[in-house]
């Protein structure tokens, strides 16, 4: 590590397990980044908490072998993501490492890696002229990382306004070259590269305004689609207990969310799962740029093996890349699975440092923590009149599948959207397991969101939305009745209610994940399909006897399942379509 | 961590609880071995001079004087290829009568793998029976636990499993496990010649609860070595992992902390996770697969125990009686292997997937006829048709004595959907029910 006489330094006094006690000789802040000195290694860690002259200090690193009498060297700033071109496509660990960089098989303490290649060239073109007034988030130039225009900007960092004294001209360029020479109010002259730092805990906010967000973000599932349909800036959270399919539905959006690029924070999950995106990433088209899907993706590992205090900040890292895409009026989609686990370390740590426990000893502001994080997603308005945003979706593993715990409570309050996944529903192998009864979409009710559904699909869209809802629920309450008083002891127009329902849910709700034509729906299909199951629910039938519903409905779901699978509108298509339609006029009612 | 050339010994203890002891001491590094009059301890805290020791067999009879001397390393186990065919304690010392074993000292408890440098698990384990093939096939590189009652015969199944599994070796981490119930693994793996494969490291009922946090890191420090070194395919089976978890609130207990859910510590889930996340396919060949048991009390998978497992696992298997043809199978319902899509309708027939979920489906069909029959209510034609399915199903392919291969299995599934059910009930894609569906049964 470099020398630095200006540095504060510290010796090591206590250790429980990786919070550790450092006596400081001189001034240290909250959240300030040290490293600890141990035998040749040097392990990164973050101050929490300072009394007198001691520092609180959690590492991101096992403490194994730590002795008392360790130096320690605090670095005068933040924990702090490093933004610039190469970002897209990396796997990074909860601390912005590059994982790819890393020699071995297994992750060595200590091994650090750059997240920025500061020697890669990129095509530089310049947006901004000498002489131009511009303020941080301001774009100066342009270079292209895969197939995005992504913006070389006046650093975040910067407070007040600058002129732009020079600009590099249109070139090839190493990322760490001057870009520009910005100057001060006070004539002070201050470089910029590609390159630029800004502290994870700290919100971006180079934009005037955050608008309510009203465009619809198109994700191929059509219980989220049609039913409860998120927004490009919202904020969504998917609660379930394990086995309900929360992975399965988040992998479904990363690979089919139609955004500018995805952020997947794996946040203390399974690390097969992340390896199961480093595999499949890399050959899955992106449908509507035609390139891989990796190549909008960034990951952001912190698998449940690895340190603990570095999955808190994992998600904190994945936010503020988003932030940065966000500044350059891109649609980001940042996912992180699980903000149970983020929330599981804030608990050990606040444990450890004997803090009065709040509810199931998480800390007491863990719902303020919560909330925050949330409302740095959001749709904004840049300084330069466009538009960026982030839509968060966050999953939550409830302990015991119980959703009154206070993860999912305070994220409840947060988020708008609410995919509850249901385990009697993935019991029945009905996926994705979304609740269609409890789940909700806030946004459903945003009159500039309706304004935007009644142009995009159609004006009454929302109407048989809402129908298809009502449905459903006089389906299940049909379907109770039926089990409490036995299938003949209710009119045949109860099993009618039921079956109508079923074929809502089997239709439209239920999605086979891995089929190559069902597991995304377009938009245009969606609509196709919810007004064809419309159609058949609002159709009078004839029965004779309650016996006769069951078969004829089992065929009805058959065909339209079949329609599912098939390509749409393809020959195959319309041809179970034909069939369906003839099924239907066999018991037409005059 | 350097070794020390003489070994300072202190004999002055300030402070005694049931698992722990305090002292002043210096130059002690976090996690290090000491010897507390010849007990085995671990460091757990230091503040300033004052260190505290976790005693792993309890601290019953120690003085403030006992002879307290650090061994200058975290625990530690030689590894070579002559820990095939041992049996050994939590500390790793043979308990078999035969000599120590020679090797390269391993630190217990090591660093994780790169996730960027994990390979897709892809390689089925066959195990021939339906439960696990057919509906929850598993893979190398998978962890995955049952959930039991204590009463269920899951050892019974975790060794067939194991010796099916054609793994080149077994390496069993007992927690708890009761005198029998070692002997019975030892003689099943005796019986069937596999002996020179098996690696045991136990904790039985008999030896003290705070021993047994050391068995998966000793039992996992072993399968790295074959799995890593060696390039083998190792299954490790934990087993009971609930009593492992008991062991961790019993000492987190001791030192003060507030305990979370179920007074379990709030570190349960990364403690959990650190021994489940071993389990890993290398990209050189070689393999470590866990396959657990954690025990339920009364069912309960809400306890925080099975539920922070079922989070980290990639799945979970349930046993279950079915009075119906009053044999143990594997609960379709509950059971889950998450990774059976890596290999399912890939390296087994292309319809296992649909015949899978409909076979599951029709299956929960029954059951709902079944609840119905129970309240009261008259069945419909249907109904009686899916109970019939069901009860063959059960009997041909969910219980856990039938042993067939997974295109059996699928032949067998076509046979059950033919006999009871017509093509449009049974829901499947139609190029497969063109391809299989049996016209003349």
């Amino acid at each position: 590590m470099m020398e630095n006489k200006n540095r504060t330094k510290g010796v090591v006094s206590g250790i429980i397990a990786n919070l550790v006690m450092v006596e400081v000789s001189g001034p240290v802040s909250q959240n300030e980044i040290c490293y600890i000195e141990l035998s040749g290694e040097s392990l990164m860690a973050e101050v929490i908490k300072v009394i007198g002259k001691v520092a609180y200090v959690q590492v991101f690193e096992s403490t194994r072998g730590l002795k008392v009498g360790n130096t320690v060297e605090f670095m005068g700033h933040m924990l702090e993501a490093t933004l610039g071109p190469g970002i897209l496509s990396r796997n990074y660990d909860g601390l912005q490492h590059d994982l790819d960089k890393m020699d071995g098989v297994f992750l060595k303490r200590g091994e650090y890696t750059q997240a920025i290649d500061p020697n890669a060239k990129w095509d530089f073109k310049p947006l901004a002229k000498v002489g131009d007034a511009v303020s941080a988030g301001s774009w100066l130039g342009s270079v292209k990382e895969n197939w995005i225009d992504h913006k070389i900007m006046v650093p975040f960092k910067f407070e007040g306004s600058y002129k732009v004294k020079w600009l590099a001209e249109a070139g090839n360029y190493m990322a760490s070259e001057t870009m520009a020479v910005l100057e001060d109010e006070n004539g002070k002259e201050l470089p910029v590269t590609m390159i630029q730092h800004f502290p994870v805990k700290l919100a971006i906010k180079a934009y005037t305004e955050k608008p309510r967000p009203y465009r619809l973000m198109e994700t191929g599932i059509r219980i989220i689609d049609t039913l409860n349909p998120i927004v490009e800036g919202g904020t969504g959270f998917i609660p379930g207990p394990f086995g309900s399919g929360k992975t399965v539905l988040q992998h479904a959006l990363s690979r089919q969310a139609e955004a500018d690029l995805i952020i997947v924070a794996a946040c203390g999950e399974r690390a097969n799962e992340v390896v199961e995106i480093f595999y499949e990433f890399p050959h899955l088209d992106d449908p509507r740029t035609g390139r891989k899907l990796i190549e909008r993706t960034t990951i952001i590992a912190n698998t449940s093996n690895m340190p603990v205090a570095a999955r808190e900040a994992s998600v904190y890292t994945a936010m503020t890349i988003g932030e940065y895409y966000r500044s350059m009026g891109l649609k980001v989609l940042l996912l992180a699975d699980s903000t149970s686990r983020w929330a599981q370390a804030l608990r050990e740590m606040s444990n450890r440092m004997e803090e009065l426990p709040g509810p199931d000893a998480f800390p007491m502001d863990l719902p303020a923590i919560i909330s925050n994080f949330y409302a740095r997603a959001g749709y904004v308005r840049l300084n330069n009149g466009s538009t960026g945003s982030i839509t968060f979706i966050g999953t939550v593993s409830p302990a015991g599948g119980n959703l009154k715990e206070p993860v999912t409570e305070s994220t409840k309050k947060a988020a708008r959207c609410f995919y509850a996944l249901s385990q009697q529903r993935a019991d029945s192998k009905r996926y994705p397991a979304v609740d269609p009864i409890d789940s909700y979409s806030k946004y459903l009710e945003y009159s500039e969101f309706q304004e935007y559904l009644s142009e995009h699909i159609s004006v009454d869209w929302i109407d048989k939305v809402e129908l298809a809802r009502n449905l459903l629920l006089r389906g299940k309450e049909a379907n109770e009745q039926i089990n409490i008083l036995g299938d003949d002891g209710v009119p045949i127009d109860y099993h009618l209610r039921y079956w109508r329902s079923e074929v809502i849910d089997f239709v439209i709700l239920q999605q086979d994940a891995f089929d190559k034509v069902d597991s995304s729906t377009p938009l245009e299909r969606q609509q196709y399909m919810l007004n064809l199951v419309l159609n058949i629910c609002d159709t009078s039938l004839d029965f004779d006897s309650f016996e006769e519903v069951n078969p004829y409905f089992k065929r009805i779901i058959n065909l339209l399942k079949q329609m599912n699978y098939s390509d749409f509108k393809s020959e195959q298509f319309n041809n179970f379509e034909n069939e369906l339609m003839a099924t239907l006029n066999e018991r037409k009612a005059a | 961590m350097e070794t020390i050339a003489f070994k300072k010994i202190y004999t002055k203890i300030t402070k005694i609880t049931k698992a722990t002891c305090s002292l002043q001491a210096t130059g002690v590094g976090y996690d290090e071995m000491a010897e507390v009059n010849g007990r085995l301890a671990q460091v757990v805290k230091i503040n300033g001079d004052n260190v505290t020791l976790q005693i792993f067999s309890g601290t019953e009879g120690i003085p403030t004087n006992a002879e307290v001397t650090f061994l200058g390393r975290p625990p530690m186990l030689k590894v070579s290829d002559d820990l095939a065919g041992r049996f050994f304690n939590a500390y790793g010392q043979p308990i078999d009568g035969g000599p120590a074993v020679e090797g390269e000292e391993r630190e217990i408890g090591g660093p994780s793998v790169n996730p960027v440098r994990r390979i897709q698990p892809s390689l089925l384990i066959p195990t021939g029976i339906a439960g696990i093939d057919l509906n929850n096939t598993l893979v190398t590189g998978q962890k995955i636990p049952f959930f039991a009652d204590p009463d269920q015969p899951f050892n019974q199944v975790m060794a067939m499993v194991a010796l099916r599994a054609k793994a080149d070796k077994i390496i069993l981490g007992g927690m708890g496990l009761t005198n029998d119930d070692y002997l019975y693994y030892k003689n099943v793996f005796d019986n069937a010649g596999a002996l020179d494969r098996i690696i045991s490291f136990v904790n039985t009922t008999e030896n003290p609860p705070v021993e047994r946090l050391l068995v998966p890191d000793m039992a996992l420090t072993a399968a790295e070595y074959f799995a890593f070194d060696k390039k083998e395919t190792v299954l490790v089976l934990l087993t009971d992992m609930t009593l492992y978890a008991d062991a961790l609130s019993i000492v987190s207990n001791r030192m003060d902390q507030i305990p979370s859910k179920d007074s379990m510590p709030g570190s349960l889930y990364s403690d959990l996770a650190k021994i489940y996340e071993k389990a890993v396919q290398f990209p050189d060949g070689g393999s470590i697969t866990i396959i657990a048991v954690t025990t339920l009390s009364g069912g309960d998978i809400t306890h925080a125990i099975p539920d922070n497992t079922g989070y980290i696992t990639e799945g979970q298997l349930f046993l279950r009686r079915d009075t119906d043809i009053g044999k143990v199978i594997i609960d379709p319902f509950r059971s889950l292997s998450r990774l059976k899509q890596l290999v399912i309708g890939k390296q087994t027939r292309a319809d296992h997937p649909q015949v899978m979920n409909a076979a599951v489906r029709l299956y929960a069909d029954a059951a709902n006829a079944k609840t119905k029959l129970e309240n009261g209510f008259d069945l419909t034609a249907y109904d009686e048709r899916t109970m019939k399915f069901a009860r063959e199903y059960s009997q041909n392919l969910l219980a856990i004595d039938v042993n067939i291969d997974t295109t059996g299995m699928l032949d067998k599934a076509w046979g059950l959907f033919a006999k009871h059910f017509s093509k449009a009930e049974v829901g499947i894609k139609q190029e497969f029910v063109d391809m299989y569906w049996p016209e003349n049964a």
